[in-house]
């Protein structure tokens, strides 16, 4: 094996096991720090395949922003093990697992077949993940769509702002 | 063909690392020092002058005092966390270092060696992307401490963070922006050659300044410890070398940042008014890179005075009044700084 394959099945551990950990633990912010786990090891994946800008925004934005927010709202709500109430509804157990066990049957079948199935990874000598390349291709052949994408963030923006002006 | 593996770089690595994780440790050790030596000048005081001359083994008599108090871990607290939040503090407070070139080459051994740990191309997303967990170990060990004081100091830095932030990256897209790289050795061998980036961003350096100290939780941003309003801020519960872990980070982070300011917009190991290869000429390449990192720990050691001399001088902040200095002040000046700072780069581009 060489290193970037155990690294490889090293990450893969760390984020499944951390996604396990996630819905297995009883504390929601036991749960919070099980994801910001698996972000890290995924971030380490991004590393991998030579997609650096993806690796620490990834980081910068979803384990050092938005799980921090998450882990706000938590601690707020004082959210224990006790306090959380029981799931009882044994039917929303079963459908969450058969729509689960879909989605990954999707997944698998569509992988199989498609024609990159054989060539899904390119570590270590891709460029495309750059970010120079990166920059340059978001802004000139897919400049509409990322346009499109920030007037949609720049509204969701002011939309939370309108909303919690109306609250107070 | 195992493992391949570059054995001389990996330990070349290793003492880099140890080098720069020791000495870190030890300047922020003296910057506890020098915190209380300026505070006494200040205040017309003499300061601590009992331990050895001048009082300079004081640091170690303060580190000696800590190992030896009582350990108390509070009964309702989760344990893990518990000790969890002081060790992230400390973590993330290191890991910084690691991206900033303190000199130029060596040659040691026939080995050509950067003076810098990693020279990784998106240097300076990694320092937000460390700088961003940084709050990790404040929340965390507040949350765990099960104390309601604690939790709002927690609430209070991570807020903080997260609203300063937003400035601050806005105001280093527009140095990037005249930089063209996001590598901060290319950065600093950039300013070796023109002028430093801070008279051509002197906002976008003032609004990252501030920042910075907002970033660090140092006065007059320090509301996540007001003791008049919250006993201790996050480390009421702690004790002991725990509660030294979380004022020790503090001092790091002083030294990081100060660092990489110096990197980013005072030219960083650059020596002023000098021609580096006349020098090298006449000196050899290993004493300039002595002198370039003296030069560099030089400029550090002012910034990590700025930060003494402001927390002595400037009262702290009202909670809402360091909302609205970053979300009404800051953001919009940084916003501007960089259409200002893209106008004109386009206007000069393109005639």
């Amino acid at each position: 094996m060489s290193i970037t394959q155990i690294l490889f099945w090293l990450l893969s551990a760390v984020a499944v096991g951390g996604a396990i950990m996630v819905v297995a633990s009883k504390s929601p912010v036991h749960s919070i720090l099980f994801l910001i786990i698996t972000f890290f090891a995924i971030s380490g994946h991004y590393i991998l395949l030579n997609a650096q800008f993806l690796a620490i925004v990834n980081i910068i934005v979803y384990a050092g922003a938005i799980m921090v927010l998450f882990l706000f709202v938590v601690m707020l709500m004082n959210l224990n093990e006790e306090s959380a109430p029981p799931q009882k509804n044994k039917y929303i157990l079963y459908g969450g697992t058969i729509a689960g066990a879909s989605l990954m049957l999707v997944l698998v079948a569509a992988l199989k077949q498609s024609a990159q199935g054989r060539h899904l990874m390119e570590t270590n000598n891709g460029t495309g993940g750059l970010i120079e390349n990166l920059g340059k291709l978001l802004f000139t052949d897919y400049v509409f769509p990322f346009e499109i994408s920030s007037v949609l963030f720049l509204s969701a923006m002011i939309g939370a702002v309108v909303i919690s002006k109306k609250e107070a | 063909m195992l493992l391949s593996i570059d054995l001389p770089l990996i330990i070349e690595k290793l003492v880099l690392i140890i080098v720069v994780v020791m000495s870190s440790l030890v300047i922020a050790m003296y910057a506890t020092f020098a915190e209380r030596k300026v505070a006494a000048v200040m205040q017309d005081r003499i300061g601590p002058n009992r331990a050895g001359p001048f009082g300079i083994l004081q640091p170690l008599a303060d580190g000696l005092k800590l190992f030896f108090k009582e350990e108390i871990i509070p009964n309702f607290s989760s344990k893990f966390l518990f000790i969890l939040g002081p060790s992230l503090a400390m973590l993330t407070a290191m890991m910084t270092s690691a991206v900033i070139p303190w000199g130029d080459t060596v040659t040691l051994f026939g080995r050509e060696i950067h003076l810098q740990i990693a020279d990784i191309n998106i240097g300076i997303l990694y320092v937000f992307g460390v700088v961003s967990m940084g709050v990790y170990g404040i929340m965390i060990g507040s949350w765990a401490s099960n104390n309601k004081f604690s939790l709002m100091g927690g609430l209070r830095a991570a807020s903080q963070i997260i609203s300063y932030e937003l400035a601050m990256g806005i105001a280093l897209i527009a140095l990037l922006m005249i930089t063209g790289t996001l590598s901060l050795r290319l950065m600093v061998v950039g300013q070796m050659d023109g002028v430093w980036n801070v008279i051509k961003q002197p906002l976008g350096f003032l609004i990252f300044l501030i920042c910075v100290f907002a970033e660090c939780n140092r006065t007059p941003f320090d509301l996540a410890e007001a003791e008049n309003e919250l006993i201790g801020g996050y480390h009421t519960e702690y004790s002991s070398m725990k509660l030294g872990f979380y004022l020790f980070a503090e001092y790091i982070n002083m030294f990081v940042s100060s660092s990489v300011m110096v990197s980013l917009f005072f030219g960083g190991y650059d020596i002023p008014f000098l021609n580096d290869g006349h020098m090298v000429e006449k000196i050899g390449q290993n004493w300039m890179a002595v002198a370039h990192i003296f030069m560099f720990l030089f400029k550090a050691f002012f910034f990590v005075f700025l930060f003494m001399w402001v927390r002595w001088t400037i009262p702290r902040f009202r909670y809402d009044q360091l909302m609205n200095l970053g979300w009404k002040v800051l953001l919009p000046l940084a916003l501007f700084n960089m259409l200002a700072t893209g106008a004109v780069i386009l206007y000069f581009t393109t005639k």
